[in-house]
């Protein structure tokens, strides 16, 4: 039977998406052993249930984001924080250093200070997301069973971490395979 | 000097008297991790990443300022030392604002290296997220306060190596930080002669040489030893 993969594309710049298509004539050999069964490459619109493994990348940053981690969390049975923002934070938890709150002001900068046409606030009521208070990495939200860091973390990386995991080895990057930024 | 007779890692060494731990451990061919330590200026004993177990005693030492013994016996590496090194790394990880993908010494990081030697995939703390500014005044260099690890390799340096004084620290605890003489802007200091050994010493992205964007510093740390080799034992050696 097929693993059940998805991935997920949080509070980042999707960069870690990209290294996984760098994985060239590897996701021929991936569609023979996985399903890709909800990602941002695929037209899946509900988190389904029964998930085997979920990449997530990014950092959590609004309440969609933090609503869907608990409900992946909750139908996948091993989930792998995939790059720098969903292990640390990284860019996005920037924003953190201004403190509790900090909501209002990081969009006043970026959709009012530093419009330059039709300044204002991207506010849509069930649209929308409102952003939290603070950035969290996601292993703070819920339990994270292994770790891919690198920003982003490069294909081979990505295929080694994929590969021990298809063939049942305990997933583990060591050496040169474990890098930040 | 007498020499001391101790073992390390089970290996019996001898060293001479007042000799460090860290040093006698070279001898043995024990690696033990450093990040405070830079050959060639004193030790302090300030980042805790040298702490070794020594039979008889308590708790652990750190062995760039534990002077050797007779008859100490001295364990470098173990299970324990681990869990307290690694736990170590991701506190200093924890403690500023280390963003590895947006940093001027990424890939050139000591701080990184001992994260992956130590097996650090992510950090079980919550990160503090403090408010630190960089200080981008001096023509030549910038200090980023939040990759400060306060080794005082800089401070140290300054002080020993170039004679200066420039470089010091205010504060305590989490608050600490790397100050210019008497907590001024950098540029506006008239003791710092722009020699640029802080910036040579520093194991981190929180000093750089201006213009180098993410990952394009790179430190030589041979002109450090070289000249404290040559002004103290009048040997001209490079390190290659």
């Amino acid at each position: 039977m097929k693993v059940r993969l998805a991935t997920v594309w949080f509070g980042g710049c999707s960069g870690c998406h990209m290294s996984f298509l760098d994985l060239d004539e590897f996701l021929i050999d991936l569609a023979e052993k996985i399903e890709l069964v909800y990602s941002p490459v695929v037209d899946t619109k509900e988190y389904p249930e029964g998930v085997d493994v979920c990449l997530i990348e990014g950092a959590i940053c609004n309440e969609d984001n933090l609503e869907l981690l608990q409900k992946i969390r909750q139908r996948t049975r091993v989930l792998v924080s995939f790059g720098d923002c969903a292990v640390t934070g990284n860019v996005p938890a920037i924003r953190n250093q201004l403190g509790l709150g900090n909501e209002e002001s990081v969009l006043q900068r970026a959709y009012i200070e530093n419009a330059q046409h039709n300044p204002s606030l991207p506010r849509e009521d069930g649209i929308v997301p409102p952003l939290l208070p603070r950035v969290m990495p996601v292993h703070e939200v819920v339990h994270v069973e292994h770790y891919l860091p690198g920003c982003p973390p490069p294909a081979e990386r990505i295929k080694a971490l994929v590969s021990q995991m298809l063939s049942g080895v305990e997933p583990k990057l060591e050496g040169a395979a474990l890098k930040f930024g | 000097m007498a020499a001391k007779t101790l073992t390390i890692d089970g290996k019996p060494i001898s060293a001479e008297e007042g000799a460090t731990i860290l040093q006698a451990s070279e001898e043995a061919g024990a690696k033990i991790p450093t990040l405070c330590h830079l050959d060639g200026v004193y030790d302090v004993g300030a980042c805790r990443l040298c702490l070794v177990e020594v039979t008889g005693v308590p708790k652990l030492l750190p062995a760039c300022t534990t002077t050797v013994a007779e008859g100490m016996d001295v364990k470098t590496d173990s299970e324990r030392l681990r869990r307290y090194r690694r736990m170590i790394l991701e506190l200093l990880f924890a403690e500023r604002n280390h963003v590895c993908a947006v940093c001027v010494s990424n890939g050139h990081c000591e701080l990184q290296t001992l994260a992956y030697n130590h097996g650090m995939d992510h950090v079980r703390y919550d990160y503090l997220f403090p408010k630190w500014g960089v200080d981008n005044t001096h023509p030549l260099f910038g200090m980023d306060h939040n990759r400060c690890i306060l080794c005082t390799r800089c401070v140290r340096v300054c002080w020993h190596i170039e004679g200066a004084g420039t470089k010091n620290v205010s504060g305590r605890g989490a608050q600490a930080r790397i100050i210019t003489d008497l907590n001024i802007p950098w540029g506006e200091s008239d003791s710092c002669t722009r020699c640029g050994k802080c910036v040579q010493a520093c194991p981190t992205g929180a000093l750089s040489h201006k213009g180098s964007t993410v990952g394009e510093m790179e430190r030589d740390r041979g002109k450090l030893e070289f000249i404290v080799l040559a002004r103290e034992k009048k040997q001209w050696v490079t390190a290659d």
